[in-house]
């Protein structure tokens, strides 16, 4: 197989050729082409056609933030995106966020999923790789000067917004977790902002 | 969610083009609630004709002063707007508290004001909804709704409208720009969504054909002291309990402008006129605040269960006036 | 035993797994030529299905198939009836699934399902859960195998001649569990032999109910549960859809996939069922109980009788020579319930803990004193002397982090600050296991156990226990877990996993240990092992009373404009015995806090009377708490040596931290406003209502 893999989003689905459309896709650096039944989300063709389970199915209606994955740097709940209008975008997922370690020879978590084990951030697991990629997401909008609910409307507009523990608390509450790992999780964020 | 045809627009002729080659096809933002609902059953559409990609995502502040918003602007980027965070502070505290980043950064402008009600019987294709299929019936009225309206409710339908954006948008007398087979127009934001009467089908004023491709918000209450609260079960990622919007304009001690819109006590933003009318020209005090929503709610039709919001809805907007007229009055 | 990892802060074994998106949940297991099921529930309260359509569902691209109670295969009657699906025309309760449909891609079944016509014949339903309901009885057990009434003296006497009375109904509204990771289940066929992998806290269980119902000897079948995302109680036993999928793997010869859609599960996963409680308090001026009255009303399904236990703390918790305890259930056109997290100890001591403080206010006493002056010598219930006991201790160390003792209510703006307490306990409880331990040629060893690791970090938790018992350093044991051919233990639920599956580890290791030293020689090729079953042992009765106790502190603010009510601050501080994993244990304790504020102020369900389910269906309207809801928590553990405990001297803790968080916070919200509230969860609209502001 070469960079490039061309996959039948649907494997033995009879729907009509109508229903599907070509679409290229690049997940974590690598280009994709599939063949995308409409109604495929980006999570399911991410999980079920490239094999890229990292990213969870919660609920399947953007109510839990387990799918959070970022397209072209933006993160986003890949349950409520359709596939096929993503054509052309660039999709990471928690997968994709390990490095080279030092030697080259093995992957090298991320700084953000080091702080998660350091800080005992989860328990489960199944919520982990959602907050992981949504707190990325967050710190990228922070540091593009993007407020949030909790953010002093008289600070500057433009300007990237410090992040205390309010502000991601309230920038990751579209990520629940149901082992209560929350407080572990603001740890965290706060040692990769530090 | 049955299959269904797609086709990526390059214009809005072409997007309206596409949709009215395809009956059944609507059109498709960001999709955050029409996929939602396609998942439920409660959309069926036979084709999406996907907008997203329209270039229309630029807020530009127009000659007259005023600032347009493009419909495909998404909600996260344009809470973050300087011009709107700047001048219409009420509209990026609005959008701030809605839904969760992610889905902020997916929903684009026009399609959080289509957005449908969540409604649980609506939402449940095995119950009755007059929302969803005219004549089944309503669930809700003497079902559980905690959550449903209080004010412009109908025998048919007690939903209430969503969006926290779109009552900031009654209230600062924002317009939706719309084209379709009949051209191009505009409705006023206050007014873009209807009550239910006899056709809660129809959520807003929007014909056949028509897509939004734009908010104008108008330059007159730009930089006007403006307010956004919202109450509700959870301390964020949650639908209101009730909401205002507010924007006050006071000149030498007396009202000269008021704006005023309540979310989640009606089938739509409920922009309060009668209470803007007792506040222009008296005096921005407690009392007037007080007896000029008192005289709004005063219009209001509890149910069994949410009796609660018409307090709640007077507590959340004097203490947004209350602060708003403060400065005025320092 | 000389401790040496054991109580360490060791990192989770799978934690790089999990932060880096390669653990996989059950249904993350794609064997080739995989397809998708999804269930059709039934839309009637209660009825009988008269006919299913299946042609249109037939027609739909990729459907193979479409199980119904006419073509599914027929199992053997399960102890639980709420596995018996697809094998009659009854339904039981709205949501209980009448179909199935198996097609090639997951778009292809959903569309499948929503094309499936059922028709029924409905009868006259009942929801609705009174205090009075005509349809309630008293049980002869509640959950746990509790007897479902006791009474020792004259309660209703000594309440009446009491000094001062607390007489007060408290309203719990059902809970969902809610895991984050669904119920799924990948089942697949092998001639005879199936394996199936599942989330469940328990997969020894799993095989033993899938070899019953499909007739199959029991190792033929395995169960893999390597990862589960949460469960709560709701994957203590099998649930619809691991029998589902290997139904529908049968019947089509491939293997299949169920993941339940997150709307289904309220009806089919168990829930916490709705308590009413009446509790009477009488007291001595001095606050000394005279009488403790706790009666509990709550319902159950038609199909299954569940007696959430409430009443059964009021038996161990205070002082009281008068004392009753009664549970009474009513079956109702509902779903069943099951057990979540805590079942009869979280609801039971929001209303006990509150109408202690109902009783320190009516005192004028402090309610950290209260409780302390109530502090029993032996269980007030069975007489039993306690093997541990910390509750004082826990209070004492708990007002005095808290600073309780300068506690007053302050106001802030709009806000009202307030500070309240409660108590918490825990039964111990300890299920028999097996296990084995192996020394290996290469200097490792080898701990086999089907433990299940629901994120508690029961896989690294088995290893200090292994290391200390063998005496050899952490990295040199590995662990293998929740697999159902490894030596079968008991499920992750009731506190009582890592005692459960620790004791056996331990006792397997020191067996192994023992080998060894009568060993000479290098080891052969296969190394040596040793196998342990504390049958027998973990199960025997014990003369001592066994609980966990604990004490809650929290500081709200109530915002007077919204009558929003956040937590500012939580203090737990419990004596569980040793605690085994400092890392870990906190995380859990710190969960079931959460969960218990989830319960205090924003999760609750609604039981439709109308159409007989639950309204609250999804995660958008059942809140389960957000990030911006949960302050900083903060936990202490005060560590007990308890020698009638099992050889680590460890108390579960997966359940505690939920159990009188509720009141706590409750008390605060009181202390802040000066209105009492009866019923959660604390939202707005009850809390302007109550409070005339």
């Amino acid at each position: 197989m070469g960079d490039s893999q061309h996959l039948q989003g649907e494997r033995g689905g009879a729907s009509a050729s109508r229903h599907r459309t070509d679409t290229t896709l690049r997940v974590n650096g690598k280009p994709h082409q599939l063949t995308l039944d409409h109604r495929r989300t980006l999570l399911d063709v991410v999980r079920e056609d490239l094999g890229l389970y990292g990213a969870k199915k919660g609920c399947d209606h953007g109510q839990c933030g387990a799918c959070t994955v970022l397209v072209d740097g933006r993160r986003v709940n890949s349950c409520l995106l359709l596939a096929v209008t993503l054509d052309g975008s660039e999709v990471t997922t928690v997968e994709g966020l390990t490095g080279e370690g030092p030697t080259g020879d093995g992957e090298q978590p991320h700084p953000l999923q080091q702080a998660f084990l350091d800080r005992d951030a989860f328990q489960c697991g199944y919520c982990t790789p959602g907050q992981i990629c949504s707190a990325i997401g967050a710190l990228a909008e922070a540091a593009a000067g993007h407020p949030s609910r909790v953010t002093d409307p008289r600070a500057p507009s433009g300007r990237a917004v410090p992040l205390d523990r309010d502000e991601i608390r309230e920038r990751l509450s579209g990520n629940l977790c149901r082992c209560g790992a929350y407080p572990r999780i603001v740890d965290a964020v706060e040692d990769v902002i530090a | 969610m049955k299959a269904f045809d797609y086709v990526r627009a390059t214009s809005v002729e072409e997007a309206c083009a596409a949709l009215a080659a395809r009956p059944g096809a609507r059109f498709l933002g960001g999709g955050t609630n029409l996929v939602d609902l396609m998942k439920l059953g409660v959309e069926q559409p036979v084709a999406l004709v996907d907008v997203g990609r329209l270039p229309l995502d630029a807020v530009e502040e127009l000659p007259d002063g005023s600032l347009r918003v493009g419909a495909m602007d998404r909600n996260s980027d344009l809470a973050a707007h300087p011009a709107v965070r700047d001048r219409y502070p009420a509209l990026s505290q609005a959008l701030l508290a809605g839904a969760s980043g992610q889905l902020r950064n997916a929903a684009t402008t026009g399609g959080n004001l289509l957005q449908r009600t969540r409604c649980p019987y609506f939402q449940d294709v095995s119950k009755p909804c007059n929302k969803r299929v005219p004549g089944s019936g309503c669930g809700a009225r003497d079902g559980v709704h905690h959550d449903h309206a209080v004010l412009g409710t109908s025998d048919h339908c007690i939903a209430t409208h969503p969006s926290d954006m779109a009552v900031a948008l009654a209230a600062l007398d924002a317009k939706v720009e719309l084209y379709g087979p009949g051209g191009a127009r505009e409705v006023a934001a206050a007014e873009f969504h209807r009550l239910p009467g006899d056709h809660p089908e129809q959520d807003t004023e929007i014909r056949p054909g028509e897509l939004i491709t734009g908010v104008v918000l108008p330059a007159a209450t730009g930089g006007l002291p403006s307010l956004y609260r919202k109450a509700r079960d959870r301390a964020s990622y949650a639908f209101a309990l009730a909401s205002v919007a507010a924007m006050l304009q006071v000149t030498d001690g007396v009202v000269e402008r008021a704006g005023i819109a309540f979310g989640a006590l009606a089938h739509r933003p409920w922009r309060a006129r009668v209470a803007e009318e007792a506040l222009v020209g008296a005096a921005p005090t407690a009392a007037a605040f007080e007896r000029a929503v008192d005289l709004e709610l005063s219009a209001a039709r509890p149910l069994r269960d949410n009796a609660y919001k018409v307090p709640l809805a007077r507590s959340l907007a004097l203490d947004v006036l209350t602060r708003l007229a403060e400065p005025a009055r320092t | 035993m000389v401790s040496t990892v054991v109580g360490a802060p060791v990192e989770r074994r799978e934690g790089l797994e999990k932060v880096t998106g390669s653990a996989r949940y059950a249904a993350e297991h794609a064997p080739p030529r995989r397809v998708w099921a999804w269930p059709v529930p039934a839309t009637v309260a209660r009825g009988t299905v008269t006919a299913v359509d299946t042609a249109a569902a037939m027609e739909q691209p990729g459907v193979l198939t479409v199980l119904t109670h006419r073509n599914a295969p027929r199992l053997a009657e399960p102890d639980d009836a709420t596995l018996a699906v697809l094998q009659n025309p009854r339904v039981p309760h709205r949501g209980w699934f009448v179909a199935l449909v198996v097609a090639e891609t997951l778009e292809d079944a959903r569309a499948g399902a929503a094309a499936v016509q059922v028709s029924y014949e409905p009868e006259e339903h009942d929801v609705s859960l009174t205090m009075t309901h005509p349809g309630a009885y008293v049980p002869e057990e509640a959950n746990g195998g509790y007897p479902a009434a006791t009474e020792q003296g004259d309660p209703e006497r000594a309440f009446a001649s009491s000094a001062v009375q607390v007489d007060a109904d408290y309203r719990v509204p059902p809970l969902h569990n809610h895991p984050m990771e669904p119920h799924a289940s990948t089942a697949q066929w092998d001639g005879d032999r199936l394996l199936v992998h599942t989330s469940s806290q328990g997969s020894t269980a799993v095989q033993t109910v899938l070899a019953g119902l499909f007739r199959l000897p029991e190792d033929g079948v395995t169960v893999v549960a390597e990862h589960v995302g949460g469960g709560f109680g709701s994957k203590g036993t099998p649930r619809p859809d691991v029998v589902l999928a290997a139904m529908a793997a049968r019947q089509t010869g491939r293997p299949v996939t169920l993941a339940l859609p997150r709307r289904h599960m309220p009806a089919v996963v168990g829930h916490r069922a709705p308590t009413l409680h009446r509790v009477r308090l009488g007291a001595e001026p001095d606050g000394r109980l005279t009488s403790l009255i706790h009666e509990v009303t709550t319902h159950t399904s038609r199909i299954k009788e569940f007696t959430e236990q409430a009443a059964v703390p009021a038996r161990t918790m205070y002082a009281a020579a008068h004392l009753r305890t009664v549970h009474r259930v009513a079956p109702l056109d509902v779903p069943s319930p099951s057990w979540m997290r805590a079942p009869g100890e979280a609801p039971g001591m929001y209303a006990l803990e509150s109408a202690m403080d109902e009783l320190a206010c009516a005192l004028g006493m402090d309610p950290v004193e209260l409780r302390i002056v109530n502090e029993p010598e032996t269980e007030p219930h069975s007489g039993k002397p306690f093997s541990s006991r910390h509750l004082v201790e826990c209070l004492r160390e708990g007002a005095r982090r808290f600073d309780w003792a300068h506690r007053a209510p302050r106001t802030a703006g709009p806000l009202r600050i307030g500070t309240g307490v409660a108590a918490a306990m825990y039964p111990v409880l300890v299920q028999p296991s097996t296990a084995s331990a192996g020394a290996c040629p290469d200097g490792t060893f080898l701990v086999r156990i089907n433990a299940t690791d629901i994120g508690t970090g029961s896989r690294t938790v088995l290893a200090q226990i292994a290391a200390d018992a063998l005496g050899v350093p952490l990295e040199r044991v590995r662990t293998e877990v929740g697999r159902s051919d490894l030596p079968s233990a008991s499920l992750a639920g009731g506190s009582s996993g890592t005692a459960s599956w620790g004791w056996a580890v331990h006792e397997a290791c020191t067996r192994l240990t023992a080998r060894l030293a009568t060993h000479t020689g290098p080891l052969p090729p296969d190394g040596l092992d040793a196998h342990a079953d504390t049958a027998g042992q973990a199960d025997a009765d014990s003369p001592w009373a066994r609980h966990a106790f604990g004490a809650h502190f929290a500081e709200v603010a109530v915002d007077t404009v919204t009558g929003e009510v956040r937590a500012r601050r939580l203090l737990g501080v419990f004596a569980a015995g040793h605690i085994l994993n400092a890392r870990t244990a906190r995380s859990q304790f710190v969960g079931g806090m959460t969960m218990g504020l989830g319960m205090a102020l924003t999760e609750g369900s609604t039981m439709d009377a109308a159409f007989g389910d639950f309204t609250q269906s999804d995660l958008a309207s059942y809140h389960v708490p957000a990030h911006a809801d949960v302050p900083d928590i903060e936990v202490h553990w005060i560590d007990e040596d308890d020698p009638h405990l099992n050889p680590m001297g460890s108390k579960g803790i997966g359940e505690i931290g939920i159990v009188g968080t509720a009141a706590a916070i409750g008390n605060a919200v009181h202390h802040a406003t000066g209105t009492r509230y009866r019923e959660l969860p604390l939202t707005p609209d009850r809390v302007r209502r109550g409070a005339g502001f």
